[in-house]
């Protein structure tokens, strides 16, 4: 049963939204409150632009705008689908939250250059949105390359000797991995004919040989896998930590990390297909290179004692799990995938406010000078300990739910090892984070006076993120549907019955 | 073979441009402030022309001009079809742009040349016009010279060491002219013609015979110099640096594109696609001179201290692509080829216009002076950002999508190492102007020259913002170019399919 594809204009005005906030925030940069009224404004329509196609999709059909022709034969077109509009309304709502967060933290923290912050920012939102709606490969590469470049400045925020390598190491990675993306679209085009995504996938055995299509994997993987973290290419996302704190939340917890693993999703689920990837054993090859990654950097995360540090190496370690859902290609795995992308963003975006309003407060970045913050700072702390109850997949909390269901993927698909490997993690990912929440409320410290938390504009966001991370762990279909939508991509990928 | 409609147009281009800098120097002679209005009243008067020229053949067809009334192929004649037309175009945008920033920078660099300048200026106009517009080769190497005596002048224009480099490249220039003269010498012996469709029809039956080689050996050499086609490229580094800013503004966008444009016409028009691949294998010489090209020049640039040197070397690597894309003749890269003309045209007039515009205001003309001056010229700069992101090929700008087409080819022309070359000089390309963007923005200002006084004058800024606003805008209606002008233009065996 084809879904009935409907011509709209709602996708194209999501990206406009924060795009044409970009020049008047510009224009006004020198009222910083008017110029901080556009980034609300344009986050607030945003979401509601990008919340609004919800009905229509729950109603199983598709959104579509097609623009210009940007190549013969090719254009520039945006489709929402049940995937694209799950990565969509994360990376939106949580922006509403950043936005508010970023004018606390850059107010509070003093930062310079706030125009550039601020103007960078709405601009990769744009592009998130259109990697999350991008209809066909060569509109995702477009979109995907306009996210490296616009997050390139934030990286660079601080101007510190740290933030130069920082952005250097960001680039370093990132420019090659969009030319290795460029690279397999342009073999794709010349061997399909075709760049639009399909559930379960448009290549086949028939246009190449299996060496060929192996290297074409391996180039797409390199390709979207940089921004995903996987393992050996991900030394960039602890070296970006140097980047303001919403910076690290939002776009290295949620859009652009979240852009490489929504990425490794349309190319296993919409360009090659389960039947592709199992033909030549590619999902396997892959499953095992995110379970590595998974392990690796668990215990890489247990060795940093800078928070932040910790916390990417983390993400790392998550990214994973989703592209390990992915590569297994079954019904369960694919919801645990998509269910995970979107319960990760909420619990690791927690953190890192925690670790933003930690730093906004005291100026403190390693997680040895945490003694007794609990005591100085118990709600941030409460919803720290909130998120990595979560992380650690203790039942309860939403990470508990998608991790389930990656786990019933490993069985489904007989690969005792890797679930074996994905529980070994949740405790890794308790061994790294619950001493954090230990020591904040049991250890004393002379360190700090009474200081109390950080401004309502801290700490609003990340009290709405956790209570968000519990109240989906208790009812995954609750808001945005993402139980419902998640189950529903997996079973349209990969042909099974809805689990 | 049917006779193509007569039409005044061609000829009213080089009529105007002729009379034009004739008229540029008297009025100059009366008053020297008489000289730049009527120059660039010439300008537009023959950007007008062109675009209905252009307009013209997109609807109708090619065009041709019988000069003075003798038929071809005793008499002249100017043929133009979508191809040349677009060229001409191309030049004639290109020559307003400058123009106008010609206005108050002519006047600072070098006020006693100003009048002379002008008229120069236009006189090249003249012999690049006149090169494409043309279909007589005899004709065509008269407007050769005539463009290289302007270029000798005009680059003999700039600081102490400018008439040593414009004297080496009269020399290097005078020998590949007679290159060529030679080449059409031969093919004159071997046809008993001159014009080129005359010719074109004869050149098959003289397939074996060993004179044939010979001219298209030297016909290559000839243009190549002019192109400064890899490794004929040895007078274009000195010559651009040295000369005024007005002159490599000029002179680096469009005259060794021009020289690119008359070696594939000369090619796939004149001897003929199935010619050139067997006689000699002529297309694979050219295709890997400039890839070696590409490698060598990018590491070049890497090594400059000067901005003007490294965009200097800079274009000898672009150039590398359109030789690349006419070398493997096939239909995907000669699109790619072709776009690149009008693409490198605009993103390397605007850095050029920004070195000059940077050089007036502060004297400062080296990498290391270019520190943190990104905040004292914001308009220059961003434009700068947009040409340079352009240059390093990333997405929606028009350098991606060349880069996009160029790839498509060396895929199609099966070519791995090709591929990534290609891919590979986008990295180099990036090496040096993410370096120069890094310091513009984020390092402190430098003691070396004045400390700018702000933005440069309305006629030397927008021209260059009027540049980078166009490679966005040229990218994403790219599309437009290919299937209405590229491709209906094409020999048959090189068109796209379906076109």
């Amino acid at each position: 049963m084809d879904p009935t594809v409907i011509p709209s204009l709602r996708p194209l005005l999501a990206i406009l939204a924060s795009l044409l906030a970009v020049p008047l925030i510009v224009a006004s940069g020198s009222r910083p409150n008017l110029r901080e009224t556009w980034s609300v404004l344009a986050a607030f329509v945003k979401a509601a632009i990008v919340l609004s196609m919800l009905p229509v999709v729950l109603a199983g059909d598709v959104l579509a705008c097609r623009l210009w022709q940007i190549s013969p034969g090719i254009a520039l077109e945006l489709r929402v689908d049940t995937l694209g509009l799950v990565f969509a309304m994360v990376s939106s709502t949580l922006w509403v939250l950043t936005t508010f967060y970023s004018i606390g933290y850059v107010r509070g923290a003093g930062e310079k250059k706030q125009t550039r912050y601020f103007a960078s920012f709405a601009l990769s939102l744009s592009a998130t949105i259109g990697i999350a709606f991008a209809a066909n490969l060569l509109t995702f590469l477009v979109f995907f390359e306009m996210l490296t470049v616009a997050t390139y400045p934030l990286v660079l925020h601080k101007e510190t000797a740290a933030a130069r390598r920082g952005a250097r190491i960001y680039l370093a990675y990132t420019l090659p991995a969009g030319l290795a993306l460029l690279v397999a679209v342009a073999i794709t085009w010349s061997i399909a004919g075709t760049l639009d995504f399909v559930p379960g996938g448009f290549l086949t055995t028939a246009m190449g040989s299996p060496a060929l299509l192996s290297t074409l994997f391996v180039l797409f993987l390199v390709g979207v896998g940089v921004k995903a973290g996987l393992m050996p290419l991900h030394a960039w996302l602890p070296a970006a930590m140097v980047a303001p704190t919403p910076v690290s939340a939002l776009l290295h917890a949620v859009a652009v990390v979240k852009a490489g693993v929504f990425g490794v999703l349309r190319v296993t689920g919409f360009v090659f297909g389960p039947g592709l990837l199992t033909d030549l054993s590619l999902g396997t090859w892959l499953a095992w290179i995110a379970g590595a990654t998974v392990l690796l950097a668990s215990l890489l995360a247990l060795a940093q004692d800078n928070l932040k540090r910790r916390l990417a190496y983390s993400t790392v370690g998550h990214l994973s799990y989703i592209v390990l859902g992915a590569a297994l290609v079954n019904v369960w795995s694919w919801t645990g995938a998509i269910l995970h992308l979107v319960f990760h963003a909420t619990m690791k975006i927690t953190l890192f406010f925690c670790a933003g309003a930690i730093y906004v407060r005291t100026h403190k970045e390693n997680i040895s000078d945490l003694d007794g913050i609990g005591r100085q700072m118990p709600i941030t702390m409460a919803a720290f300990a909130i998120g990595s109850l979560g992380l650690a997949g203790v039942p309860g909390v939403n990470g508990f739910v998608s991790k389930w269901s990656l786990l019933s993927g490993a069985a489904l698909a007989d690969q005792r090892l890797l679930l074996g490997l994905l529980v070994l993690s949740g405790v890794l990912n308790a061994a790294y984070f619950f001493p954090i929440v230990h020591a904040a409320f049991f250890k004393r410290s002379d360190a700090y006076p009474r200081f109390g938390e950080a401004s309502p504009l801290l700490v609003v966001p990340l009290v709405v993120t956790a209570l968000a991370s519990v109240l989906l762990g208790f009812a995954p279909d609750l808001g945005v549907h993402a139980y419902g939508l998640a189950a529903r991509t997996a079973a349209l990928v990969t042909g099974g019955a809805l689990p | 073979m049917a006779v193509l409609p007569e039409s005044n147009l061609p000829v009213i281009i080089t009529l105007l441009l002729l009379f034009g800098a004739l008229l540029t120097i008297a009025a100059g002679l009366v008053r020297r402030e008489f000289a730049w209005p009527v120059a660039f009243t010439t300008l537009v008067l023959v950007l007008v022309d062109a675009l209905i020229q252009l307009a013209t053949i997109v609807q109708g067809g090619p065009l041709r001009h019988t000069l003075g009334g003798w038929a071809a192929p005793i008499g002249i004649e100017y043929v133009v079809d979508g191809l040349g037309a677009f060229v001409v175009t191309v030049i004639a945008a290109v020559a307003v742009v400058v123009g106008m920033y010609a206005r108050s920078a002519v006047r600072r660099e070098n006020p006693d040349q100003e009048v002379a300048f002008l008229g120069m200026l236009l006189t090249l106009l003249l012999g690049l016009t006149g090169m494409v517009l043309t279909g007589d080769l005899f004709n065509l190497y008269v407007f050769y010279e005539i463009s290289s005596l302007a270029g000798y002048s005009l680059l003999a224009v700039g600081d102490r060491k400018a008439p040593v480099a414009a004297f080496r490249y009269l020399i290097l220039g005078t020998t590949g002219a007679s290159f060529y003269l030679l080449g059409i010498g031969f093919l004159y012996t071997l046809t008993g013609s001159l014009n080129m469709a005359d010719v074109a029809r004869l050149v098959p039956a003289l397939q074996g015979n060993p004179g044939l080689p010979v001219a298209l050996a030297l016909i290559i050499v000839g243009v190549g110099l002019k192109m400064a086609l890899f490794p004929l490229h040895g007078w274009l580094a000195d010559a651009y640096t040295h000369a005024s800013s007005t002159s490599t503004a000029i002179v680096a966008p469009i005259m060794t594109k021009v020289s690119a444009f008359v070696l594939l016409r000369l090619l796939f028009f004149v001897f003929g696609v199935d010619l050139v691949a067997n006689i000699l294998p002529a297309g694979t010489i050219v295709a890997w001179l400039s890839a070696a090209g590409i490698v060598v020049m990018s590491l070049m640039s890497i090594a400059q201290r000067d901005v003007k040197r490294m965009l200097a070397y800079s274009s000898v690597a672009q150039l590398g692509y359109i030789g690349l894309g006419i070398g493997l003749a096939n239909p995907w890269a000669l699109t790619g080829a072709v776009l690149h003309i009008l693409n490198h045209a605009t993103m390397k007039c605007c850095l050029f216009l920004v070195t000059g515009s940077v050089a007036m205001q502060t004297r400062r003309t080296s990498v290391a002076e270019y520190a943190g001056l990104g905040r004292a010229m914001p308009w220059t700069f961003a434009s700068f950002s947009l040409a340079a992101l352009a240059m390093v090929g990333l997405p929606p700008t028009n350098g991606f999508f060349s880069k996009w087409y160029l790839l498509l080819g060396t895929i199609r022309a099966g070519s791995w190492p090709l591929v990534a070359i290609v891919a590979a000089s986008s990295l180099l390309t990036a090496v040096y102007f993410f370096r120069l963007l890094e310091s513009i923005y984020t390092a402190p200002m430098t003691a070396g020259g004045d400390a700018p006084e702000g933005e440069s004058g309305f006629f030397v800024l927008a021209p260059t913002i009027v540049l980078g606003v166009g490679v966005i805008v040229l990218g994403l209606c790219n599309s437009w170019f290919v299937t209405q002008i590229l491709q209906p233009s094409l020999p048959d065996a090189l068109r796209l399919p379906g076109m």
